[in-house]
Parts: C-alpha cells; sequence; structure tokens
C-alpha cells in the first residue's frame, strides 16, 4: 500500500510528484487560477488576483511545524510570519496583511504560546502589517506535537514577479549566506551544540522594497530558498524555463560552520533551508549594478552567483562548477532531508 | 523551557582555519596544475600507445564515488582516462540472507540494532510478506535504528533481553566491534550478526572477472584510504603485485583523488607496479597495529558470501570460538550456505552485482531513475547512501559533463 513518507513532505521531488498527481491534476485548468491571474497553473511563491488598474492582490498561504519550536535566532511565529511576508515579497507584493491559524496541543504552556505571539506580533509591527483575522484551535494531548501555526500573507503588486519570465542571459543573485535555518534545525534535532550556528529567518522588505523601486524591470524572478534550499529552487526554474541554470559554487556564500556541520550530518549545503535569502534573476546588462546596490542595503555577502544559459543538451538542468573546477548536476534533494524544519 | 547562547564569534573565527580543506578542497588553482600534469602525462601514453589507448581505474569506496561525483572530477580527465566505482559498499554486498535471519528474528521479538543504510535494505526471499527490516518494524517487529555500535551497546545493557547487531562494514568499521568483544565490553544479551567483508580480495575478484569476462581490462586501483588506515598500505601492495597494476591509497578530497590519479599515470608511464599512498596524512605501511590485533583475535578470516556475487576467498571475518556465546549465528542456530548451498540473491531485473563490480554503469540498468530512485529504492546500491547508483541519482553522475 503506498503511503505518505516524510519524503513527500520534504519540499523536494517528491513533494512536486505528490501535488501533481493528488492535487493538481485533479483540478480543473479554469480554476487552477482566478481569471488573469496566476495560481496552480504555474505554482509560484504566490498566487495573483488581479483587481484592475494593473494591479494585482498577492496571496501566499503556509503552514509550519518545526521542532524546536524555539531556535537560535527565532521562534515557529516568527518563521511563520516572516515565511509568508516574504512569499508575498518574492513576488514582487507589498504585504499589508495577515491571517494565521494556530492549533495547540492539550497542556500547551499559555506562557510559552504568549512567547510566539509576542514575536508573531513584533514581525507585523515592525513591518507595518495588520493581522486581520485567524482561527485557533486545540487538539487532545499526543494528537500534534506542541504546535502547528498556518499563514496567510495578502500584498499588492503593481509589478508582479512571475518565476515564468526567466530568460537566457539572466545572473543569478543570492542576498546573503545559505542554509543557515537549516543547518541550524538539523544540528538541534541530532542534539548537537549550536554555539556556532543561528536561524537566518527574518522579513526581506528592508531587500525588496528599495529594490523594486530602483530597478522596477531588472529582476525577471525571485524566490526565496526556503525547503530543499537553493538546489530546489534553481531546479523549478530551470524546469520551468526549460533553460539550462549553471551556478559556481565557490561564489555561493556559505558560513564555514554551515559547511562543517553539512558535511558532518552527511547534507548537502545547497539543499538546506533558508529563511531570510532571496534569489533573484536579473538582468544581465545592470546585474553588477543591482548587486552593488543590494550590498549597500547591508546584504554584504550577497553575491552573483551564476546565470542563466539556453542549451540544446542540458535543458531544465542545474550545472554547477565545483570548487576544484569540475561540472556536475546538481539534482534536486530527494528523500528527506531535515523533517519539520520550517 | 528551551534557551540559546548568543552567537560566539571566535567559534566562527576558529572554524575558518581548515587548512586541510584549503589545501585539498577549495584549491582551484593546484586543481588545474594536477589536471594540466595529467593531460601531459596521458599525452605521453597516448604517443607511445596510440590515440585508441584507453585506461580505467577504479576505486574500491563508496565515498571516493561520492568525491568524484560531486565534484566532478570525471569532467576534468581526458576521455582516454575512465574512472569506474567498483566494490566499495558494505551495505551493497551484504548477502540476503543475513537481512533474512534479521527480519525473522525482530519478527519473533528480539529487538535488532541496525544502521540506517540497512534498514530498507530489501531481502530475496520475503519473510512472512516482510522484505526489509524497514517493513519488518511497520510489521510490529522489534527493529531499532542506531547511529553507532556504541548507541546499540548502551540501549542493550538498558533493554536487558535478547538482542542482536546487524554488523555490516568493511575493515573500517571491524575494529569498533572487535575490540569491544575482546575486552567483552558487550552485553551478555547482545549478540553479532557479522557480514563483515575485507576489501583487498574483493578487489582482486573484480578485476579479475573484468578478464574473465572479457571486458576492459582495470589497469589502477585507487585504494581505500580509510580502510588502509586499519590495513596499512601492505595488503594492496600484495594486491598490485598479483595484478601487475599499480595501486595509489587516495584521500577523500577533490584533490586527494586528482593527485592519485596522476601517481597512477605516473606510474604507467614508467611501468612500476605496487602501492603508493597518496593518503599519507593517516596511512601507514603497516596499519593500525592495536586494531588489527583486536580483530585477529576477536575475528577469524573465511570464505565468504558477497551479495549478487557468491563466495570470495577469505573474504569475511567469522566471531571465534571463544567469543562464540556473542554469535547469533551459534546463539539462535542460524543457517549459514557453504559454497555448494549457495544461491544467487540477485533482485530480478537489477544490475546492481554489474555495477558493484564495475562491469556496467547504473546508467546501463533499465531500473535507474525508472523505478529504482533514492526515495523508493528497489536493489541494493540504490539503498545505501554510498551505493553508486544512489550516489549517481542524488548528485546528477548520470551525464557525462566535459569542461
Amino acid at each position: 500500500m503506498n503511503k505518505i513518507t516524510l519524503a513527500h513532505g520534504a519540499g523536494g521531488k517528491e513533494t512536486a510528484e505528490l501535488l501533481e498527481d493528488i492535487i493538481f491534476s485533479r483540478v480543473k485548468n479554469e480554476l487552477k487560477k482566478v481569471k488573469g491571474g496566476l495560481g496552480i497553473d504555474h505554482p509560484d511563491d504566490s498566487a495573483l488576483i488581479p483587481i484592475g488598474n494593473g494591479k494585482f492582490l498577492v496571496v501566499s498561504t503556509d503552514s509550519y511545524t518545526v521542532s524546536p519550536i524555539f531556535f537560535p535566532g527565532g521562534d515557529i511565529g516568527k518563521l511563520a510570519v516572516c515565511g509568508s511576508i516574504n512569499d508575498v515579497l518574492v513576488m514582487g507584493g507589498l504585504p499589508i496583511a495577515m491571517l494565521d491559524t494556530i492549533v495547540v496541543e492539550e497542556g500547551f504552556p499559555i506562557e510559552t504560546l504568549k512567547r510566539i505571539i509576542d514575536s508573531i506580533v513584533e514581525v507585523l509591527t515592525a513591518e507595518n502589517v495588520a493581522l486581520i483575522g485567524g482561527d485557533f484551535k486545540v487538539v487532545p494531548n499526543g494528537q500534534i506535537d506542541k504546535i502547528f501555526i498556518s499563514t496567510t500573507g495578502i500584498g499588492i503588486s503593481e509589478k508582479p514577479i512571475v518565476d515564468l519570465n526567466i530568460q537566457p542571459g539572466n545572473r543569478i543573485i543570492v542576498s546573503g549566506c545559505l542554509g543557515e535555518h537549516g543547518a541550524t534545525i538539523m544540528a538541534l534535532q541530532h542534539g548537537l551544540s549550536v554555539d556556532v550556528l543561528k536561524s537566518d529567518v527574518k522579513p526581506l522588505t528592508g531587500l525588496f522594497k528599495p529594490l523594486m523601486e530602483h530597478f522596477p524591470n531588472a529582476v525577471k524572478a525571485a524566490g526565496d530558498p526556503t525547503r530543499g534550499g537553493l538546489s530546489m529552487l534553481l531546479n523549478n526554474w530551470a524546469r520551468l524555463s526549460g533553460n539550462l541554470i549553471y551556478i559556481d559554487e565557490s561564489k555561493v556564500p556559505l558560513r564555514e560552520p554551515v559547511r562543517k556541520y553539512s558535511e558532518m550530518l552527511g547534507v548537502d549545503p545547497l539543499h538546506l533551508a533558508s529563511e531570510g535569502v532571496a534569489v533573484l534573476a536579473v538582468d544581465e546588462d545592470v546585474a553588477e549594478e543591482v548587486l552593488e546596490f543590494i550590498k549597500s542595503l547591508g546584504f554584504h555577502d550577497a553575491a552573483i552567483i551564476g546565470d542563466v544559459r539556453r542549451d540544446e543538451k542540458f535543458q531544465g538542468l542545474v550545472v554547477s562548477l565545483s570548487e576544484i573546477g569540475g561540472l556536475r548536476i546538481l539534482e534536486p534533494p530527494t528523500g528527506e532531508i531535515v523533517p519539520r524544519i520550517c | 523551557m528551551e534557551s540559546f547562547k548568543p552567537i560566539d564569534d571566535s567559534g566562527i573565527q576558529k572554524w575558518s582555519n581548515a587548512n586541510i580543506e584549503n589545501l585539498y578542497r577549495r584549491n582551484k588553482r593546484f586543481a588545474e596544475e594536477v589536471r594540466k600534469l595529467i593531460y601531459k602525462y596521458t599525452d605521453k601514453l597516448v604517443k607511445i600507445h596510440g590515440r585508441d589507448f584507453k585506461l580505467k581505474f577504479m576505486n574500491f569506496c563508496g565515498t571516493h564515488e561520492w568525491t568524484t561525483v560531486h565534484y566532478g572530477i570525471r569532467s576534468l580527465l581526458p576521455e582516454n582516462v575512465e574512472l569506474v566505482a567498483g566494490p566499495g559498499c558494505p551495505v551493497c554486498i551484504t548477502p540476503s540472507f543475513l537481512i533474512e535471519h534479521a527480519i525473522k528474528l525482530s519478527l519473533e521479538g528480539v529487538r535488532v540494532y541496525t544502521f540506517g543504510d540497512a534498514f530498507k535494505l530489501r531481502a530475496v526471499k520475503p519473510v512472512k510478506d516482510v522484505r526489509s527490516l524497514a517493513e519488518a518494524k511497520a510489521s510490529g517487529g522489534n527493529v531499532t535504528v542506531v547511529y553507532s555500535f556504541l548507541d546499540a551497546l548502551k540501549d542493550s545493557y538498558n533493554y536487558a533481553k535478547e538482542s542482536l547487531f546487524l554488523a555490516i562494514g568493511f575493515e573500517t568499521t571491524a575494529p569498533g566491534y572487535a575490540i569491544p568483544l575482546v575486552n567483552r565490553l558487550i552485553p551478555k544479551n547482545m549478540y553479532l550478526l557479522p557480514a563483515l567483508r575485507l576489501t583487498p580480495p574483493a578487489a582482486e575478484y573484480a578485476i579479475m572477472e573484468a578478464k574473465k569476462r572479457s571486458m576492459p581490462s582495470i589497469d589502477g586501483i585507487i585504494a581505500p584510504g580509510h580502510v588502509s588506515s586499519i590495513t596499512g598500505a601492505k595488503p594492496w601492495d600484495v594486491v598490485s603485485r598479483k595484478l601487475g597494476i599499480p595501486a595509489v591509497i587516495s584521500g577523500f578530497e577533490p584533490l586527494d583523488l586528482l593527485l592519485s590519479i596522476l601517481e597512477l599515470l605516473r606510474m604507467i608511464l614508467k611501468g612500476e607496479v605496487g602501492v603508493k599512498v597518496e593518503y599519507r596524512r593517516v596511512v601507514s605501511w603497516n596499519g593500525n597495529v592495536e586494531s588489527l590485533n583486536a580483530i585477529n583475535t576477536a575475528f577469524e578470516v573465511v570464505d565468504s558470501p558477497w551479495r549478487g556475487i557468491g563466495f570470495i576467498d577469505e573474504s569475511g571475518l567469522e566471531i571465534r570460538g571463544v567469543y562464540s556465546n556473542y554469535d547469533s549465528f551459534k546463539i539462535f542456530s542460524l543457517d549459514k550456505p557453504s559454497r555448494i548451498s549457495w544461491r544467487d540473491d540477485s533482485l530480478s531485473g537489477c544490475k546492481c552485482t554489474e555495477v558493484i563490480l564495475g562491469l556496467a554503469k547504473p546508467t546501463e540498468c533499465k531500473l535507474f531513475l525508472n523505478g529504482c530512485s533514492p526515495s523508493k529504492p528497489f536493489g541494493p546500491c540504490m539503498v545505501s547512501s554510498e551505493g553508486t547508483c544512489s550516489i549517481w541519482a542524488r548528485f546528477g553522475g548520470y551525464l557525462n559533463l566535459k569542461r
């Protein structure tokens, strides 16, 4: 009998296949989006609903089940709010409102819940995003592990960034060091000391707002490499556009502790989640300029790591130049990488 | 309540002084120099032997194959030099009957400890419809996955009831079992089901098998670094001289492998045989004497079956009589096949045996990524993270890229 495995929820190959098989293929094409918008016809970070005057409502929903619920750099509350804000931002939207659903296990300390809500409110306040609704449920002891949170982010966009628009020649820019969140959670789950690790969870408003104002046409595609990491994101882009994406691994910003922990635990750091990093496909003519601008915003580790190429032989693949100059295919992650990471 | 210390930057500073890595991994310039020399030596060989001259080097360690694929080493080599993976994955070559024994005992209530890799390994003959330890666990069998033998020892000590450790491994892993056995540190309620195999005899077998089947010969051995840290370089010298081809014991960083390939080419050019140690920072001529003594005290070398391959002379370790109170075969009166009673335990349709022996590439198997993938493995080489099929599938080794 076929059963759901942890791999189905890892955000890698198996997730994509399962979603296509049991959801997307069973919804009529005209119901996969609102007319004139974008939905699960081309799954992106958010959906788009046209609201007239060339503007779009940007809507994204996500659920969070991280273990442990408190970790260096944040907690499940901060993760949930930042996650949905970032999904709206990478779609070219400016977040205006949020809904949240909280499911708690009976016996969960109210003090702990307050701490989680505090971090939710803290981010919403700093970001000036309204909390306009939600749901709260309690399930009997043992029926879930502590707490699950689901958030829906809503924003407005005049110029949505749709990943379908990625083009040969585009440069790939990452806004910071990768895999910080994934490495932190993975190390904690293995019971390892994480003195040198910290989740990067943060809203990316400080990046996208000025970027969209200064370079409204330069960014062709944008995403945040959460589950499945950079590798999953680039593979999605490559497959979606039928192009080859080429990256130089020696240019990929990785902090030493992330490298070390990944190596020790046998995980490719390019498969690990970031929760405060953007990946951009940028028009080649202004890529250097955009990079300098991003750095000037305080994203000092930002780097151009590769480009998009038209290649008849290697369509839809990501090729990586290794640190010693060898070439390999960068596969999307498969199997369970780190369960309950976000 | 969970609480955490703030980030300590001095720790990060300490991490970045990783000199071995800067030398052997993040060193494009050095790699380029070595690559040029590899081309130069190959050109010399081509001048002597002609343009169609081909060389095939075989590695005997899953981690070497991982490094090869992960760093794109094949893309850096001339067309004349081919790297193939040999029998270097202990889970891949563990005979099915041992898994069947473990499944049966777990279903009877004996707590079976296993490493994660062997947990999903498929047996050829189902035991009560159960084909793997993972399935046994799902059907109520007593199976516990552990990260180390030490974890199992601790758990078994507290458990205090009959338990069994599926002791899979090559020479590198053997001391981990031998030292506790010799020092009687294993609780009385725990028994070993050894699936311990030796690498040099398998290397010899794989290379001879290519000859027997009139396949292109293997021209050089990239010998496993960590196995050799235990055995020393000596056994590879014996294999090399017997087969008349050079061997280099290699480390696991990409430059270790490039340097080992270069050294093999140099030896071929000079007509040298014997073993050279590239991995000098770890491997000595005589090996780890203390570990070897423990292995010899606890185990005896016997002719042993390898999955899909059958018996290889003097290629396995069995528990010696004095420690028979730890031997699952004795305690549970388990069957052990002889050369005569041995039945082939390959899975039908699966080319793992050929892949293990370096006679086929994973891509030559019809099931590769077509019914057999890392998330739904069928053959043993896809089950283990050290298996060639799994490495090719997860890290994109299946496409031949050249710079």
